[in-house]
C-alpha cells in the first residue's frame, strides 16, 4: 500500500461518488416512504438543499470541545470505513486502503463514530440527549452481537479477515455468494442491518419526530451538516460492506450502485411496513431470533 | 414598584444568591443567574457579502423551511394536517422538526397566554439566525377573540418579530401553506431578516417581554 | 334517586334540593357537613368518581357558590353539592385526601378565585398565571378588559360591537 498523490486523488473522487450517491439515495427512499403513504413526498434533491441550508445557518453557539469534536469522530468513522473498504473489485483505484484485516478494522470503525458522537452530545448537556445515546448505545450493542457472529462465521468459511478476498470468493456466478452459501450468517447479518440502517422498527434513537430527538438534539448548522454527510456516506459504505461480504461484491459502479440501492430498500421495506419499537422491544428483538441466527451460521461452519 | 423589584418578587428559590459550600470546604458566593447562564450580548448576524453567494443560500434557505413543533394555542391544530397527504407540505420543503436548535420557522398557532410566552421566548432565542416568525390566527394580530382576556397577549409583533401574518379564526391548512409560499417569497427576495432586527431592537423587546413576563427567572437572552 | 335524595336528607342537613335530570339532582348543604357528607358518599354510596370541583362569585350576597359534583359508576347517577362560603377571606376544607385530583381544583380555585384551602398540597404553587399580582382574575370584581388594555398593548383602532344590534342593521337595514 503506497501513499501516492494519484491515490489519494482517486480517493477523494470515490468519497464524492459515494456522498452524492449517498445523497440520493437518501432522497429516493424518503419519496418511497412518502409514496407509501400516499403522499407525494419531498423532491429528490432535497437532501443537498437541507444540507446547504445547515452549511448557510449564520448563527452558531458551541458548548465545548468535546461538542466540536462529537460530529468529527462521527464523520471519521464514516470515512473510516469507506477508507477500507474495497469498493469495486478487482479495480486498482477504488479498492482504496483495504488490506488483510480491514473487516476487523470496519466493525471497530462503525463502533467508534457511535462512541465519539455519544462524548459530544454529551457534553451538549441536554437531558434529551442524554437519552438519546443511552438509547443509541444499547440499541447498537445488541444489534452488533448478531453481525460479529455473522462475521466470524464468515471468518471461518473463508478463512480470511481481508474484504477483497471474501469478495474473490464470490466471484463467478450467484451459486457462489454467501448468501447461499451461507444463508444463516446472511440471514443474522440483514436482520442486524435493519437496525444499524435506522429506518422505522428501530429508528426511535434518531426519529425526527420523537419527542427527544437523539443524541443530535443540540447539534444544530454546521455541525448538524457534517452529521448528515457523515449519514449520506455511511448509508452507502454500509450497504457495501454487505454487499462485499454477502451478495458477491461488484465488479463496476453500475453493480454498485444497483446492490446498495437495493440493500438500503430492505430496510426502508421493512421500515414503512412496521411500526417503531420501544428500545427494549428492539434490545430483545436482537437477542431472540438474529442472535440464534448467529450462533447457528457458527455451529454450521465448524 | 418597578419592574426589577416586581422580578425579584417571584424569583425562584434555586434562582437567588446564595452561598454553597464548597468540596474543598470554602465558602462561595452563587448567583445563579449570572454564573449558570452566558450573559454575553447577541450579536447582529450579517448577510454574506458577496450577493450572488447571498442570493444562492436565501433560495435554499426558502426550499429547506425546518419548522418548530411547538403549538401554542388552538392553531396547533391546523398543524399535523400539513403533513398528511391532503396537504403534504413536505414537497414544499417544510419538515418539523423537535428541537429549536435546528429549526428555522416558528409557527405561533393561535393565542398566547403569558405561561406560554415566556417558553416562546426561551425557543425563540434558542433558534440559529436566520430565523423566522409565522403568526397565525387573529389573535397573534390583535388578540382576536382573547382581546380583554386576563392572560392572553394582544400583539405578537410586541414581543417577537414576526415575517409573515396569517389571518383568519382559525386559518385552514391551505391558508398555512400559503403563509408557507409567502415567507418563501420573502426569503427569496432577502427581506426576512427580522432575526436581525429582533437583535437590533433588543432593549424595546426585552422592556416589552419584562413588563408583562413577571415570573422571569430566566437569564436576558437564553442562548 | 328520589329515594337516595330523601335518604340523605335524614342523615345530612340538606337545604335545597334541586332534580336537574333523571340522574343529576342538585343539593344545598352547609358548610360544616359537607366533608362527612362527601366521604360517606364515597365510601357507603359509591359515589367513587370525582367528576369537579368549580366555583361561582356571587358578588351581590358577598358570597362564593362552591360546587363538587360526584359520580357512581355502578347506578350511573350524578350527585352535585352545593355549599356557600363567605367571600371576605374566603376558606374552605380540602377534600385532596379523598381523591387525589381534588389538589388540582384546589389549585387553580386558589389561583382563580383566591380561595384558601388549608393543608392541600402545593396549594400556593401558580398553576396556570405565574406570577400574578393582581387580585385573583376570577373575581368579579376584576376588570379584566382594563387589565388588558393596560397591560397587553391594545391594538388601535380596534372596535367592538354589540353581536345582536350588528346583526339587525346588517341583515335588516330598513327596520
Amino acid at each position: 500500500m503506497e501513499f501516492t498523490v494519484s491515490k489519494i486523488l482517486w480517493t477523494l473522487l470515490g468519497l464524492f461518488i459515494v456522498l452524492n450517491w449517498g445523497l440520493i439515495m437518501s432522497g429516493i427512499m424518503r419519496k418511497i416512504v412518502a409514496r407509501v403513504g400516499k403522499r407525494y413526498g419531498i423532491p429528490l434533491y432535497q437532501p443537498y438543499i437541507d444540507l446547504i441550508k445547515n452549511y448557510a445557518i449564520r448563527s452558531q453557539i458551541t458548548h465545548g470541545v468535546m461538542f466540536y469534536l462529537g460530529p468529527v469522530f462521527r464523520l471519521s468513522g464514516g470515512v473510516g470505513i469507506f477508507l477500507f473498504l474495497p469498493l469495486i473489485f478487482g479495480s486498482e483505484h477504488w479498492s482504496n486502503f483495504s488490506f488483510s484485516g480491514d473487516l476487523v478494522l470496519i466493525l471497530y470503525f462503525q463502533f467508534f463514530g457511535m462512541l465519539g458522537m455519544a462524548l459530544g452530545a454529551g457534553e451538549g448537556g441536554h437531558p434529551n440527549s442524554a437519552i438519546g445515546i443511552s438509547r443509541g448505545l444499547s440499541q447498537f450493542t445488541t444489534i452488533e452481537v448478531p453481525m460479529t457472529l455473522a462475521v466470524i462465521s464468515l471468518a471461518i468459511q473463508y478463512n480470511t479477515l481481508s474484504i477483497a478476498e471474501i469478495v474473490a470468493a464470490q466471484q463467478g456466478g450467484i451459486a457462489n455468494w454467501t448468501m447461499l452459501t451461507n444463508p444463516f450468517a446472511t440471514a443474522a447479518a440483514m436482520l442486524s442491518l435493519l437496525g444499524a440502517f435506522g429506518h422505522s422498527p428501530f429508528n426511535l434513537v434518531k426519529a425526527p419526530n420523537e419527542i427527544p430527538i437523539g443524541p443530535p438534539t443540540e447539534y444544530h448548522a454546521t455541525f448538524l451538516g457534517v452529521l448528515r454527510t457523515n449519514a449520506a456516506i455511511l448509508h452507502v459504505v454500509e450497504a457495501a460492506l454487505f454487499m462485499n461480504l454477502f451478495f458477491g461484491g461488484a465488479t463496476n459502479w453500475f453493480e454498485l450502485i444497483l446492490k446498495t440501492f437495493l440493500i438500503y430498500f430492505w430496510s426502508v421495506f421493512v421500515g414503512v411496513v412496521f411500526p417503531r419499537f420501544r428500545i427494549e422491544q428492539s434490545v430483545r428483538w436482537f437477542l431472540k431470533i438474529p442472535l440464534a441466527l448467529g450462533i447457528i451460521a457458527i455451529i454450521v461452519m465448524i | 414598584m418597578k419592574e426589577t423589584d416586581i422580578h425579584d418578587k417571584f424569583l425562584h428559590e434555586e434562582n437567588k444568591k446564595r452561598e454553597v459550600i464548597a468540596p474543598d470546604g470554602s465558602i462561595i458566593e452563587i448567583d445563579p443567574l449570572q454564573d449558570y447562564f452566558c450573559d454575553a450580548r447577541p450579536q447582529i448576524n450579517e448577510p454574506f457579502k458577496i450577493k450572488v453567494i447571498e442570493k444562492f443560500l436565501n433560495w435554499a434557505r426558502a426550499e429547506s423551511i425546518w419548522v418548530l413543533g411547538f403549538g401554542t394555542g388552538c392553531g396547533s391544530i391546523e398543524i399535523p394536517p400539513l403533513v398528511t397527504p391532503r396537504f403534504d407540505a413536505f414537497r414544499y420543503g417544510v419538515q418539523m422538526r423537535a428541537t429549536p436548535r435546528q429549526s428555522n420557522a416558528f409557527i405561533i398557532s393561535g393565542y398566547l397566554s403569558v405561561k406560554t410566552l415566556k417558553r416562546v421566548i426561551r425557543s425563540y432565542e434558542q433558534m440559529q439566525s436566520p430565523k423566522y416568525v409565522i403568526a397565525l390566527g387573529s389573535c397573534t394580530i390583535n388578540g382576536g377573540m382573547y382581546w380583554d382576556s386576563y392572560n392572553t397577549i394582544n400583539r405578537l409583533d410586541h414581543y417577537l418579530p414576526v415575517d409573515v401574518y396569517i389571518a383568519g379564526c382559525m386559518p385552514r391548512p391551505e391558508a398555512l401553506l400559503a403563509g408557507f409560499m409567502k415567507l418563501k417569497e420573502l426569503i427569496k427576495a432577502g427581506k426576512a431578516e427580522k432575526a436581525n432586527e429582533y437583535i437590533e431592537n433588543l432593549d424595546w423587546y426585552k422592556a416589552n417581554q419584562k413588563k408583562i413576563i413577571r415570573d422571569w427567572n430566566m437569564p436576558d437572552y437564553n442562548w | 334517586m328520589k329515594k337516595f335524595i330523601k335518604d340523605l336528607s335524614f342523615r345530612f342537613n340538606i337545604t335545597e334540593i334541586e332534580y336537574q335530570r333523571k340522574n343529576l339532582a342538585f343539593v344545598s348543604v352547609d358548610k360544616e357537613s359537607v366533608m362527612q357528607m362527601l366521604s360517606y358518599l364515597r365510601d357507603t354510596e359509591g359515589f367513587s368518581h370525582f367528576v369537579l370541583m368549580t366555583a361561582v362569585d356571587w358578588i351581590e350576597d358577598g358570597i362564593f357558590q362552591l360546587t363538587y359534583i360526584l359520580n357512581n359508576p355502578t347506578k350511573k347517577i350524578d350527585l352535585a353539592i352545593r355549599i356557600k362560603i363567605l367571600r371576605e377571606n374566603a376558606e374552605m376544607y380540602s377534600a385532596h385526601h379523598l381523591w387525589n385530583q381534588v389538589a388540582t381544583y384546589q389549585r387553580e380555585l386558589k389561583e382563580m378565585f383566591g380561595i384558601n384551602f388549608p393543608g392541600s398540597p402545593r396549594v400556593n404553587e401558580s398553576f396556570l398565571l405565574e406570577g400574578w399580582d393582581n387580585i385573583p382574575p376570577m373575581r368579579r370584581d376584576f376588570d379584566t378588559k382594563k387589565y388588558s388594555e393596560e397591560t397587553y398593548f391594545p391594538r388601535p383602532g380596534r372596535g367592538t360591537n354589540d353581536p345582536a344590534q350588528h346583526m339587525k342593521i346588517k341583515l335588516y337595514p330598513n327596520e
